[in-house]
């Protein structure tokens, strides 16, 4: 084809190119770098560091360190010293198979640009789970994870007095954040159980300085007499206009709400109900996907080391099964490894030592993965008029009317009711939507995936796609037959 | 094993679907198998305009007919009638619009040409670069997402049983019709109807029969949503831009850009190669998109022969069984051809004529 345009210069073939720098795809880009490759490291945030390292905002540069903190500074320090080609603020729209590799297409200052690489290793991560729940789109309620965000980047806690609400390690982790930042916590609310904590410990035990950190935070929740419900759920919001308060509810053992419900007052909420990981660019390269549960739902198919059926493609971390920030360290260096080995590189050695090590970590975040997903009567919180899909603001009714009518996959509610076709992509509904249609069918989530990724991954102004435009220059066609 | 239908047909798109609900009126027991979820092949993929002015001359008197065929669907389909614009920006494409334009209009569509002040007063945004313009009253658009949802209905309401992610694998003949492999099991019929678009090729190769079918490509995107910018369905002279706002707002552009990738391989993927410069030639004639954003783009498959005509009868060389695809314009002329597929499967004669699947392809 001729034409086009603007920032289509032919770019320099990279060796590798990293998609994500957070935890694994920093630490790709820092292996692959160390066996002397060039690498392009791309992630939407300006610094490196991931959701978990977010980098702090200037403003609050002086503020008192955290792990996490530290952690991402000594990465940044390494990506930085090791002179990694870092592009933050970019954000990939589409990939594409070449003759000699791929060409990522991403958007940069508001321009397109196009990166031509041999191999890519696609670190995209995870995004968060949260059961719909009457009232959750009111403003107070956030995401637990987007809570976290807010902590990291600006020190602010989500209000005056937060009820925090979800599941897994994170709702301590937030509790103890939003304490530590001079806000107060009306109650942590959980559906775990102690007891579901002691099934753990055999996990626990293998990372005994994370367990220790996961420890204080409750230790020092419990020592201030912030109310911990165990078993329990935030099962809906009140307030008017914003949040006022919790109605909260005991589950039983499959997370169905059972008995007596109680209020507590707070301005915010946080609610969270695991992570899910982030498949579509790898699905955009042509990677298959498989339904595991025990890695947070769908997940592309990869062998050892990050290695996946697609030749030249990597994945690691979150985004290609929850196994936590620990274990995606490591699985970023192996990615990072077997795409150096894939150019010539010889890691073999390297790799066989580390990979006992990230077997280790996985262990634990695979348990704390466990604690995080939602057994299936949580779905029961999701009330006949609750809003499911916040885009185009569609009930529970709705979408089982569709359902009852015949809709038997994420693709079919979509095409009906535009649920997924909004701003978000689906992010927010095609979950919950799925794991209803599975109840409602009685199949399997297994046999009900998401919908087909279509790109651009993020939306894209049209003045940066069709910048430098030439009328001249369009490609009259061979005119249809008449 | 469920008991023998009178007829199967393969392929849940809108041909396979509506020949299905009109034999079924004619009383046969049909049945409707797809490979994955009704109407999601080109017939849900597809931009949705419903254009009397990108029609072949030949096909004239079906598209009429077609265009009556969406109007009854009405709501539950997003049936607009909007009229549309053809555009010409230079002089090659203004004589082109002009030599085309007329031949269709003489072939029964209501196509007339509009002066510059016209088209400034009816479609204030577009810009100002237009130098020729036809229009036709009768053109519009309806929602392709909403195709599955519409057949399913249709079919359940009068009980006509389909399978969904039920794809054919094998075709044998017995002495009474038809045995169909399927992942759900065989399903037997004394007749069948291939109606798989773009896989009309594999689909007649379980028989031995090789149709000349080839697959195109095509682009479409959609913005998010936007202040009212347009009423009517823009389109180019060269046929390379189809542009409308739906009622939320979005802004729909197709064009027939060409992705990559076979049906075999399954889905098609979007090139930036060809998205760009359809985008770029949609804000050309739309200038107030340069603030919009692109939410989605995807690709459908739209199966063609050589002749760029329809096949609507029987597949050569093998008896009781028919196929039906391959119309240019089959989004809009489907839900009527289909019709006339039905008719001639009950043996009853067919109000226009049909287009043998077994010519010679090579003439016109």
């Amino acid at each position: 084809m001729l034409l086009l345009c603007g920032t289509a210069q032919m770019a320099d073939l990279i060796d590798i190119l990293v998609v994500g720098a957070g935890p694994a795809g920093g630490n790709a880009a820092l292996a692959a770098a160390r066996h002397g490759k060039h690498v392009v490291l791309l992630d939407e945030q300006v610094k490196p560091g991931g959701q978990i390292w977010r980098a702090k905002d200037s403003s609050i540069l002086s503020a008192p360190q955290t792990p996490e903190g530290s952690a991402g500074d000594a990465l940044r320090a390494q990506i930085t010293k090791a002179q990694i080609d870092h592009r933050g603020s970019t954000r990939i729209w589409q990939i594409e198979r070449q003759s000699e590799g791929w060409d990522v297409h991403v958007l940069r200052d508001g321009q397109v640009e196009r990166l031509t690489t041999k191999t890519l290793v696609l670190a995209t991560g995870a995004h968060e789970f949260v059961q719909p729940i009457p009232g959750w789109t009111k403003p107070g309620v956030f995401g637990l994870a987007g809570a976290t965000a807010l902590f990291k980047q600006n020190l602010s806690p989500p209000g005056q007095r937060t009820i925090v609400s979800g599941t897994g390690p994170l709702v301590f982790f937030v509790a103890s954040e939003i304490r530590r930042l001079g806000g107060t916590v009306a109650a942590v609310v959980t559906p775990n159980t102690r007891r579901d904590w002691v099934s753990k410990l055999p996990a626990l035990a293998r990372r005994v300085d994370l367990a220790l950190r996961g420890a204080l935070w409750i230790a020092h929740i419990m020592m201030n007499r912030v109310p911990i419900f165990w078993g329990c759920s935030v099962v809906s919001v009140e307030g008017v206009a914003r949040v006022e308060g919790a109605e909260i509810q005991k589950l039983d053992a499959n997370w169905a709400p059972k008995g007596e419900t109680w209020s507590i007052d707070a301005d915010s909420l946080c609610l969270g109900h695991g992570l899910i990981p982030s498949i579509e660019a790898p699905q955009l390269s042509g990677i298959t996907i498989s339904y595991r549960s025990d890695l947070g739902g769908w997940v592309p198919d990869i062998g050892q080391d990050g290695a996946t059926s697609v030749e030249g493609v990597f994945l690691c971390g979150d985004g290609a099964g929850i196994r936590g920030a620990t274990a995606a360290e490591l699985h970023g260096t192996l990615a990072g490894l077997s795409a150096a080995e894939h150019l010539g590189a010889r890691t073999a050695k390297e790799r066989a030592t580390l990979r006992p090590r990230f077997n280790r970590a996985a262990r634990f975040g695979l348990a704390m993965t466990a604690l995080s997903t939602p057994r299936p009567g949580f779905a029961m919180l999701t009330k006949p008029d609750t809003i499911v899909c916040r885009c185009e603001s569609l009930t529970q009714t709705r979408i089982s009317q569709e359902v009852e009518v015949g809709a038997a996959s994420s693709n079919a509610v979509k095409s009906g009711l535009r649920a997924g076709m909004g701003p978000c992509g689906g992010k927010y509904c095609q979950t919950a939507i799925a794991r209803f249609i599975a109840l409602h069918e009685n199949r399997p989530e297994a046999e009900i995936p998401p919908s087909a990724p279509r790109p651009p991954l993020r939306p894209v102004p049209m003045s940066a796609l069709s910048a430098n435009f030439d009328y001249d220059d369009l490609p009259i066609p061979k005119p249809a037959p008449l | 094993m469920t008991a023998r239908y009178d007829i199967a047909v393969i392929g849940g798109g809108i041909m396979g679907c509506a020949t299905a609900l009109r034999m079924a009126e004619g009383g046969m027991r049909a049945t409707v198998l797809d490979q994955g979820d009704l109407g999601q092949g080109a017939s849900g993929a597809n931009a949705g305009t419903l254009s009397l002015q990108i029609k072949r001359v030949k096909l004239m008197p079906y598209a009429l007919k077609g265009h009556h065929e969406w109007k009854a669907m009405g709501d539950a389909v997003g049936f607009r009638k909007t009229g549309g614009y053809t555009l010409a920006f230079t002089e090659r494409e203004s004589e082109l619009l002009h030599e085309r334009q007329t031949l269709k209009a003489e072939a029964g569509a209501p196509i007339e040409f509009v002066s510059n002040n016209h088209i400034r007063n009816a479609e204030p945004n577009l810009t100002q670069k237009v130098i020729s313009a036809s229009y036709c009253p009768e053109d519009g658009y309806a929602n392709s997402s909403l195709t599955g949802q519409y057949y399913r209905g249709r079919l359940r309401d009068q009980g006509i049983p389909y399978r969904e992610r039920c794809p054919v694998t094998a075709i044998t003949q017995d002495g009474a019709g038809f045995a169909l492999d399927t992942p759900q099991g065989e399903i037997t019929a004394s007749r069948i109807l291939m109606a798989t678009g773009a896989w009309l090729k594999p689909t007649a190769a379980m028989l031995d029969v090789d149709l000349p079918v080839n697959a195109r490509i095509n682009t479409v995107s959609v913005t998010e949503r936007l202040k009212p910018l347009t009423s009517t369905v823009i389109g180019h002279a060269t046929g390379l831009l189809t542009m409308k706002q739906k009622t939320n707002g979005t802004v729909l552009i197709g064009g027939g850009w060409q992705g990559r990738g076979t049906p075999q391989e399954g889905r098609g993927q979007v090139t930036a190669g060809s998205l760009q410069p359809n985008l770029a030639l949609a804000q050309f004639a739309l200038p107030a998109l340069e603030n919009a954003r692109i939410m989605r783009s995807w690709t459908g498959f739209e199966a063609n022969v050589p002749d760029f005509y329809p096949l609507v009868g029987a597949l050569p060389g093998v008896e009781d069984a028919f196929v039906l695809g391959c119309v240019r314009g089959g989004y809009t002329i489907g839900p009527y051809i289909s019709k006339l597929m039905g008719d001639f499967i009950l043996d009853r004669e067919p109000e226009l004529p049909l287009f043998d699947p077994g010519r010679n392809f090579e003439e016109d």
